[in-house]
């Protein structure tokens, strides 16, 4: 289980948690302009890296909030969490 | 009429029930034993509030309830016969004796004068269980993953979190726990307080 620090309340069992997906997908300025093509890599298309990644979670058994967190996908660790809107940080 | 009003608003509050009412006399005999308390408080008011906490409005309520909301993460606010529990950033339960949800719904509303602020009466959705005495800890142990340590949890500090999968809002008092269960779970979680407490409260 993996031990998750939501940005208001604290460290909590991943199991009061919910996965949002990779964080920073921004939406096409002017989607009625996309190819059909354009709008599914929108949609569908993610990152899969093998190491950082910026995801999304959401507090549901607690505060209800959603947020970003920067995993590492080989070891599980977290990196970092934090709100969202807030610019991804920089992990040396 | 208006008395035939009266009448009928007298019979259904006669009718209303409690959601944990069937396990007053098993929690009353899990209790005898001192080591540990288990009792409902049924038909607490419990008004759920949203507003910015920096908006003019979020300190007219304050003023008006006569306590500020909370804005620390994971804490309570009391005064009064009221009890502001903090439930996200812009989120808070203010709760009261029963009775109480009409005329605090109006102060609250009065208060917002207009804002973006949502007052929601929501009373029904859970109901308070007490869960007291020195093994109180020991107890919600068996099923709460976080640390209840009064140096972590102590008095005024509230959680929303999972005990024994289920969602509970979990209040620390001065005087042991209160958990604000939904009234679907309450049975559940009545049924599964009771059975973890078995080694507290057998042989005293
Ligand atoms: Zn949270």
């Amino acid at each position: 289980m993996l031990l998750i620090a939501c940005p208001w309340c604290g460290p909590r069992d991943e199991a009061e948690f919910h996965y949002g997906g990779q964080a920073h997908v921004a939406y096409p300025e002017d989607p009625a302009a996309l190819s059909d093509e354009e709008w599914a890599r929108y949609l569908f298309f993610r990152d899969n890296p093998e190491g950082l990644f910026a995801e999304r979670w959401s507090h549901t058994a607690g505060c209800r909030r959603w947020f970003n967190a920067v995993r590492d996908t080989a070891t599980n660790e977290i990196h970092a969490v934090y709100r969202a809107g807030e610019p991804r940080p920089v992990i040396a | 009429m208006a008395d035939s009003v009266a009448a009928s608003v007298a019979a259904s509050m006669a009718e209303r029930r409690s959601p944990a009412a069937a396990f007053a006399a098993r929690f009353e005999a899990a209790s005898a034993g001192g080591g540990l308390r288990l009792a409902e408080i049924p038909f607490l008011t419990q008004i759920n509030l949203r507003v910015d906490p920096k908006s003019p409005a979020a300190e007219r309520i304050g003023t008006a309830i006569g306590v500020p909301l909370p804005v620390e993460p994971g804490t309570a606010a009391g005064g009064g016969d009221l009890e502001v529990l903090w439930l996200g950033p812009d989120e808070w339960l203010v709760v009261g004796p029963d009775g109480a949800a009409p005329g605090l719904v109006e102060r609250l509303t009065e208060a917002a004068d207009g804002e973006h602020v949502s007052v929601v009466d929501v009373s029904a959705q859970r109901t308070t269980l007490v869960v007291a005495g020195d093994r109180a800890r020991d107890v919600l142990a068996h099923g709460c993953a976080l640390d209840l340590h009064p140096r972590v949890f102590g008095p005024g500090r509230v959680a929303q979190t999972m005990l024994a999968r289920a969602g509970v809002v979990l209040v620390a008092g001065a005087d042991g726990f209160r958990l604000l269960v939904r009234s679907s779970f309450a049975a559940y979680v009545a049924e599964w307080l009771l059975d973890a407490s078995v080694e507290y409260v057998a042989g005293g």
